[in-house]
């Protein structure tokens, strides 16, 4: 089984399907003909330059150059998670946040797998690493953003009931418990989902990856049941941290609820 | 700005068996509100009135320590600031003027340890079914909501009672039970109350001081004028 190569003409053929969806946006006036051209244009710029550094990385195999590539990948996913709030907690909170849980997620998760689990020669050999924290990221980085945004709108929405619970003297952590929950839940139960129907409604887009490339499907359905393992330990921890700092964030020493500390939405 | 004290009032004093609580107001200030201070004791309900937007709410919250405020509230010579926000805010019994429920049911939002008895003895003091602590909330009118939401603060046995207008759904025979029900509860427990209506006779009626608030300061009066 060889790999059949893509040219720019196939390229060109699929990017039809883009903008001819484009073109019926805008003619049911959508207003996303715009979001899907330069989502689009993103796409391909950011592929075939991630393409080009791994293209490096895998000729040097030079730690420092997989940590700097870890280190924008981390960057840029706490931009993303902070960008998806409509309603973030002011200033570089959000940012610091979102890059935190991450950061803490993420790269535990993926440091234990790459040296025990896979023990590749050497551990941090960009081959394995950088797909597996890019899986990673992505995720973690929905499950983070889901559970963060859930917290900030349901907080602003039942402030009245929260300053009840207070105004009865129970404690912020009682009086926030229903929708950190809900919260919580809202960022972890998309890979729960996911981790349920994989195989019988969706073939993963990693395993889908490793079939096409020629690798046996036993392997790859191998390399998949990890990488789901990481990616649902990962969004699960990231998400309750990053949503029970959130809540705690909510509060202030007088345990006070303080929603000024929360920017207006960003419509 | 001086303090307006009642004369004769010694803090903590006691009044037969009840020790007499009392709230001090030291030159709060929050939002357009302030600086004010208002002595409240256990034996001496105080009446509260204004206009809409005058700042009996943001007044009612920085007491409870709801809102960032500068100032000093005691109760009984400790500072608010010796409590935790939850543990202050259990002494401040505060009746915000509309009721909020996040269970299904009522007994949810009643604590597990709470005294079942003394619970009865207050539904029945207010014209409440027994069984309405099974109800959904859903099914509830305002008024029996706005008696509920009096009960379930009673039972933090709060040292001091801040109540926003406690009767605004009820009809005159509720109006004239929970009345009664928060004189019991005052004389039982020496607890200072403040009472915010814009009702002019009930004001007379349930307290003895009288203050308006006007352009964010607080005046006393002899009287509820009309």
């Amino acid at each position: 089984m060889e790999l059949i190569t893509l040219t720019l003409w196939d390229l060109s053929l699929a990017a039809l399907l883009i903008v001819a969806l484009a073109a019926l946006s805008f003619q049911m006036q959508l207003g996303l003909s715009r979001s899907i051209f330069i989502a689009a244009l993103r796409t391909v710029v950011q592929l075939m330059l991630i393409g080009l550094v791994l293209k490096l990385l895998f000729n040097t195999t030079h730690f420092g150059w997989v940590v700097l590539v870890a280190v924008v990948m981390l960057l840029a996913a706490g931009r993303e998670v902070m960008v998806r709030q409509q309603r973030r907690f002011a200033g570089a909170q959000s940012f610091a946040l979102g890059t935190l849980s991450l950061f803490i997620s993420t790269v535990v998760v993926t440091l234990l797998v790459l040296t025990v689990v896979i023990s590749a020669e050497p551990w941090y050999s960009p081959q394995y690493a950088i797909p597996l924290l890019g899986m990673m990221f992505g995720n973690t980085m929905n499950g983070i953003a889901l559970g963060l945004d859930r917290l900030t709108q349901t907080a602003w929405q039942q402030r009245d009931v929260v300053e009840a619970r207070l105004i009865l003297g129970q404690t912020p952590q009682q009086a926030i418990s229903d929708i950190r929950r809900e919260s919580i839940r809202s960022g972890m139960i998309p890979i729960i989902n996911a981790m349920a129907v994989a195989g019988i409604v969706s073939l993963p887009g990693m395993m889908t990856g490793q079939i096409l490339a020629g690798a046996a499907p036993m392997e790859a359905v191998n390399y998949q049941i990890l990488i789901m393992f990481m990616v649902t330990a990962g969004t699960g921890f990231g998400t309750i941290f990053a949503v029970t700092m959130g809540a705690r964030h909510l509060f202030d020493e007088r345990e006070r609820l303080r929603l000024d500390r929360l920017q207006k939405a960003i419509v | 700005m001086k303090t307006p004290l009642i004369k004769g009032v010694i803090k903590g004093a006691r009044k037969g068996n009840t020790t007499l609580s009392c709230l001090q107001i030291n030159n709060i200030q929050t939002h357009h509100l302030g600086p004010l201070s208002l002595t409240i004791s256990g034996d001496a309900a105080v009446s509260l009135r204004g206009q809409s937007g005058c700042g009996k709410s943001l007044l009612l919250r920085a007491i409870a320590d709801l809102d960032p405020h500068q100032g000093e509230v005691m109760l009984d010579d400790v500072s608010c600031q010796t409590y935790s926000g939850s543990q202050w805010r259990k002494k401040i019994g505060y009746l915000p003027a509309v009721s909020q429920w996040w269970a299904d049911d009522v007994g949810a939002h009643y604590d597990d340890e709470i005294d079942h008895a003394q619970i009865s003895e207050w539904l029945v003091a207010l014209n409440l079914r027994p069984k309405i602590l099974d109800a959904a909330i859903a099914t509830l009118s305002s008024g029996e909501r706005q008696r509920l939401a009096l009960i379930r603060l009673l039972a933090n046995r709060p040292q001091v009672l801040l109540l926003d207008e406690p009767t605004a759904s009820l009809d005159p025979d509720n109006v004239a039970s929970l009345e009664a029900l928060v004189a019991d509860y005052q004389r039982q427990q020496g607890c200072a109350v403040l009472w915010v209506s814009h009702d002019h006779q009930q004001l007379q009626r349930v307290a003895t001081r009288h203050f308006v608030i006007a352009q964010g300061k607080l005046i006393e009066q002899e009287a509820v004028w009309s």
